[in-house]
């Protein structure tokens, strides 16, 4: 009755992710129900915050149902004409409407926009269409439906089977085949068996799960309750990063809701399947990624990883065996039982099936979320969806992976998006990060960057990856500051080596990678470091010099003026010059100069 | 018992089935280092200075973890290892003090013998050294988190022998340190001087304070003996030099103890060289005590307690036995009591 | 009937009673108390994370590894406002760096401080996840994307 009467009404979709509630999308909110009201629409309007769109740049971001129509940066002051002309009029409001970069065309609706064709949206298609807080939402389209399908017409090894025709492989970082990991966990025999999901997206440059989490955290919950099924568990743990308090507050409250609605609880659509769920917030450590780790961390211990095996699947959390899939594997899930694996194995590549998410950032245009088949090209995802480089800079690379994975050149952009294929060109998928790199970006600055976050990172249990990169993290910052010599490039090397060998857990075997692939692509940027005494980019300080061109300059003094170390001199009569002792290289002197009369060179 | 065949290095053994691949290279005379692994504690495979070379398997596993199965090709000895350990050795120098001269642990510390056989030098990575400062707040151990290499042996003996979980580790990669609560100093700390840990420190982390500078290992003569504290019957090796006792150190072999002592088996023998301690029985004349025989001694009381037994009777004396006593001696006291004395007033300290 | 002690009692320390009794008995539960004290008092303080392990029964060695293990967790009294500068991957190649120093030439203080007034602490964070808008700076919850050194003066002024 309800939805039949919701039909009649048009929408207007907020997000309300996280990227647009700080661009105000919560203030829009409050603005389009008072103008609504205002104007008396409010029988035919009803405004609906719903997660992140994906389109994180053009925030904050309005969908109008059902047409669909687009409209980005939307600022308080436009809501009244938008009502205006949406609502009585009929009338678009061009400026609202999105540009694309690169032909300058105004697009109308969000399917039109390059960024969203090209992608293949399964795991992302609530995601800005629903209103994540309200079951209704996610029930009016399918929800639910693929654990009917596993409850009611298929016995608990069917449902492992059908994930593993459906080819799906872990989307946290190894790609490990989800249906096989589960029928391991099945296998071993235990009174007791838990599910985990592992929300502890700590990679830095991604936030995927935090895109699903916030806005269909639903999907997640009935992933888990398939998986549970399958294997036999009853016991569900959620373990989400702290620092994501709105996806924490959305899954509670999903929580909630499917327990009233008898999703989650005992007998669960009368089928005797009992499931309970609870949410544990991770308290800041990127190790807890690690599933050992994860575990110790929700026993209440450190986040240390240990030894395996024996492997989670014969003895885990309080020595249960357990399996653990990330957001994106558990949220693929129903789609596969309720549309069969054979639909599902449309998508991708022989070995990688399926959609991956991927949080596109970085000097890109259109940064936001895309979900794209495995198997789509770099180029497409970087340059079709991404809109290209921001302010038509010239790309140089795209960091993958995250500090697991590596940033690849230009000669590999026609490289296909799977799991081998950059494992091969020493990057991984990872959790899912592309931080789009172009030529004002120092590679060695890239490479220390990740190791350092590697380095303060790492729990401090084994000694290659607490000492080791430690070293390369020290060895990088020299050659940051120009005090590398040769051979640092083989110490690293070699540390890398060792510290991918003899590691214990992942976080340490996998750290070296950013090192490796950035001495493999991009050797030339070390080499100039140490040997040119320059950063080809103009990024490493310690290499930059900065003086002024009597020719341009006007001596009009502003760079005088805003000077923080009084470093420049001169007046009308003398011309004005920069006393490089003095100099901190902030580089506001540039930014102020009107006549581009104040010249920064890479070299010292 | 089922029995693997297993190829280590080349040459095929076997080994029982269920056991490490580093008991198992153990077990056949092939040499592993390690310094986080105990046989009496729980692996955490934290050093991996025990990595070897296992055929299907791509990194290189620590060898205290890995279970051996049949089949299975080892090699412990490749390039590839060597650079790995030497690699971990040279880290962990790295970030050690090289003040091996004045450390009371040289010629006993597993850091420096490794480090020595593996050829591996002190300048090859510059930086920051973890500089901690000295805990000597108690008479007992000296702690020296400067020296610590993290390998948790004295967290393990604390937590899983001793079972008082004193020490943990506190903050992480890096700036990982191992101490008590609070980062307190031990003497604040709910620590009762067992010295489980120290004995297990492979590094000059964790020394025993009384013998600083007293002997070094190759000057010292262990004697194994029994603790005379209590009944309990601890054995442990006394260390001597130049025959004096200058410490005493645990021995896994002791059979009734093992490696663990109290705070007074381990750190209580200053009373053997103590100038004050008493030699010879002392008889009290005339208000002052004078030296005496034994035979003098215990004429005395023998006469002493017949003659109270007689005037007084016998349940006028009664005794009051030790802990520090062997139940054999106690038997023999209370039988002494009744059956000499004829009284049963008889009573021991550890009785509440 | 009254008694004057009731007044003496820290509401503080009533509310870190309740949450010890709603997880007293409970199997992993040291973080979710940790965090909950932390929100209590703001920090962590040895006496709170000693009254949590008498309760919990958890020694205080590992209650103190733990507070220090994870980030989130502070030993130290903090400012009325938490600043947490991102400097993920994404922030880090659109600028985050300049923005820090921006933050701490305009208050004076470096990663895990707190200004002398005790109105601002400044932490660096790895990524908060909002990197589409990258730099970001999260003040007390709130984010503020797409910064640029200049504008920071003028949203400091709005956390008094």
């Amino acid at each position: 009755m309800k939805q039949e009467k919701g039909k009649e009404k048009r929408k207007i979709l907020v997000c309300a992710g996280t990227g647009c509630l700080s661009t105000g999308a919560l203030s829009l909110i409050q603005e389009l129900n008072q103008e609504i009201e205002a104007q008396g629409l409010t029988e035919q309007v009803t405004v609906v915050p719903t997660g992140c769109h994906g389109f994180c740049e053009q925030g904050p971001t309005l969908i109008f149902e059902p047409e669909q129509t687009l409209y980005v940066q939307v600022k308080k002051q436009d809501i009244s004409e938008i009502i205006d002309k949406e609502f009585k009029q009929d009338l678009r409001i061009e400026r609202l409407l999105y540009q694309d970069p690169l032909t300058g065309k105004k697009t109308e609706t969000f399917a039109n926009t390059n960024f969203f064709v090209k992608q293949e949206r399964i795991v992302l298609q609530n995601c800005g269409f629903i209103d994540p807080e309200n079951i209704e939402d996610y029930l009016a389209r399918d929800g639910y439906k693929g654990l009917m399908t596993a409850l009611k017409q298929k016995s608990p090894d069917e449902v492992i089977e059908e994930v593993k025709k459906s080819g799906l492989r872990g989307r946290g970082g190894a790609g490990f085949p989800t249906g096989l990991k589960w029928s391991f966990c099945r296998q071993t025999h235990a009174d007791k068996k838990y599910v985990i999901c592992n929300a502890d997206e700590g990679d830095p440059g991604a936030f995927m799960d935090r895109g699903v989490l916030e806005g269909d955290p639903h999907s997640v919950i009935e992933g888990m309750l398939i998986g549970a099924y399958g294997i036999g568990s009853d016991e569900g743990y959620i373990y989400c990063r702290a620092e994501y308090p709105l996806a924490i507050k959305h899954l509670k409250k999903a929580i909630k809701d499917a327990e009233e609605a008898g999703f989650l609880g005992e007998n669960i659509l009368g089928s005797g399947f009992n499931f309970k769920l609870y949410i544990r917030a991770g308290a800041g450590a990127f190790v807890c990624g690690e599933e050992t780790a994860l575990m110790a961390s929700i026993e209440g211990k450190r986040g240390m990883p240990r030894a395996r095996p024996p492997f989670p699947a014969q003895k885990g959390l309080w020595d249960k065996p357990t399996n653990i899939n990330n957001v994106e594997t558990w949220s693929s899930v129903p789609h596969i039982l309720r549309r069969g694996a054979q639909w599902y194995t449309q998508y991708g590549t022989e070995k990688s099936k399926g959609t991956k998410i991927f949080a596109l950032t970085g000097k890109v245009n259109n940064t936001g979320l895309v979900e794209v088949p495995m198997g789509i090209t770099l180029r497409e995802i970087i340059f079709d969806i991404g809109g290209g480089i921001q302010d038509n800079k010239k790309y140089k690379a795209v960091q993958i992976g995250g500090p697991s994975g590596g940033c690849l050149p230009e000669s590999l952009l026609d490289l296909a998006v799977d799991y081998e294929s950059l494992t091969s060109v020493g990057a991984m998928v990872g959790s899912g990060g592309l931080v789009v790199m172009d030529e004002t970006t120092c590679m060695v600055d890239i490479a220390r960057f990740f190791v350092n976050f590697s380095q303060k990172e790492s729990c401090g249990k084994c000694t290659p990856c607490r000492e080791g990169n430690k070293r390369m993290f020290e060895i990088l910052d020299r050659i940051t500051q120009g005090k590398g010599q040769l051979e640092d490039l083989e110490k690293l090397e070699k540390l890398a080596r060792v510290i991918k060998d003899s590691s214990l857990c992942g976080l340490g075997q996998n750290a070296p990678n950013p090192v490796l692939a950035s001495l493999k692509y991009f050797r030339d940027e070390f080499l100039s470091h140490i040997l040119d005494n320059q950063c080809p980019a103009g990024v490493c300080t310690a290499f930059l010099s900065y003086h002024i061109d009597n020719e341009l300059c006007k001596k009009c003094g502003l760079c005088v003026k805003n000077c923080p170390v009084n470093a420049i001199s001169g007046d009308k009569h003398t011309p004005y010059s920069i006393d490089l002792e003095t100099c901190i290289k902030c580089g506001i002197c540039v930014e102020k100069c009107k006549f581009a009369a104040v010249v920064r060179s890479g070299k010292e | 018992m089922e029995w693997l065949t297993l190829t280590i290095d080349g040459k095929e053994v076997s080994v029982p089935k269920g056991i490490t691949v580093l008991e198992a290279c153990r077990q056949h005379n092939i040499r592993i280092p390690t310094l986080c692994h105990d046989p009496s504690l729980t692996n955490t495979a934290a050093c991996r200075l025990c990595v070897v070379e296992i055929e299907g398997i791509r990194n290189l596993p620590a060898s205290c973890v890995t279970i051996a199965t049949q089949g299975m090709v080892i090699r412990t000895g490749s390039d590839r290892v060597k650079e790995a350990r030497k690699t971990i050795l040279e880290l962990l120098v790295a970030n050690h003090p090289l003040d091996c001269m004045t450390c009371q642990k040289m010629g006993n510390c597993s850091l420096a013998q490794y480090a020595y056989e593996y050829g591996v030098s002190g300048d090859v990575f510059q930086g920051d050294k973890r500089e901690l400062p000295l805990d000597d707040s108690n008479p007992f151990i000296i702690r020296d988190s400067s020296k610590c290499i993290l390998c948790g042996k004295c967290v393990r003996a604390c937590q899983e022998e001793q079972v008082n979980g004193v020490l943990d580790f506190f903050a992480r990669g890096f700036q990982t340190q191992v101490g008590p609560a609070f980062n307190s100093k031990l003497a604040e700390s709910e620590c009762v001087f067992c010295g489980s840990c120290v004995a297990v420190c492979p590094v000059g982390a964790l020394t025993e304070r009384q013998m600083a500078g007293k002997g070094r290992p190759w000057e010292i003569t262990k004697v194994q003996t029994t603790c005379p504290y209590c009944g309990t019957g601890c054995n442990f090796d006394l260390n001597v030099r130049e025959g004096k006792v200058i410490g005493v150190t645990s021995n896994s072999d002791a059979p009734v103890n093992g490696r663990m002592l109290c705070v007074k088996g381990r750190f209580g023998f200053d009373l053997i060289h103590n100038p004050e301690r008493l030699t010879t029985p002392l008889i009290k004349k005339k208000g002052k005590f004078v030296e005496a025989s034994w035979d003098e001694a215990l004429d005395l009381v023998a006469d002493k307690f017949t003659e109270i037994v007689q005037v007084h009777g016998p349940d006028t004396l009664a005794a009051l036995s030790s802990a520090h006593c062997t139940n054999e001696e106690n038997y023999l006291m209370q039988k002494f009591m009744r059956a000499v004395i004829g009284t049963n007033n008889v009573d021991h300290c550890a009785r509440t | 009937m009254s008694c004057s002690c009731l007044e003496l009692v820290d509401p503080k320390e009533v509310k870190l009673d309740a949450v010890l009794s709603a997880y007293q008995g409970k199997k992993g539960v040291l973080v979710p108390v940790l965090q909950e004290a932390q929100e209590i008092y703001g920090y962590l303080s040895q006496e709170v994370m000693e009254k949590i392990s008498r309760t919990l029964r958890i020694l205080p060695a590992e209650v103190y590894g733990v507070a220090t293990f994870y980030s989130q967790f502070r030993l130290k009294p903090m400012g009325k406002h938490i600043i947490q500068i991102c400097l993920g991957t994404a922030c880090h190649v659109r600028g985050g760096a300049k923005v820090l120093e921006a933050i701490e030439e305009k208050l004076r203080i470096k990663d895990g401080e707190t200004t002398s007034d005790g109105r601002f602490s400044l932490e660096i964070v790895a990524c908060i996840g909002a990197c589409g808008l990258a730099p970001v700076v999260s003040i007390d919850g709130d984010v503020h994307g797409r910064l640029i050194p200049e504008r920071v003066g003028q949203i400091l002024e709005n956390y008094v």
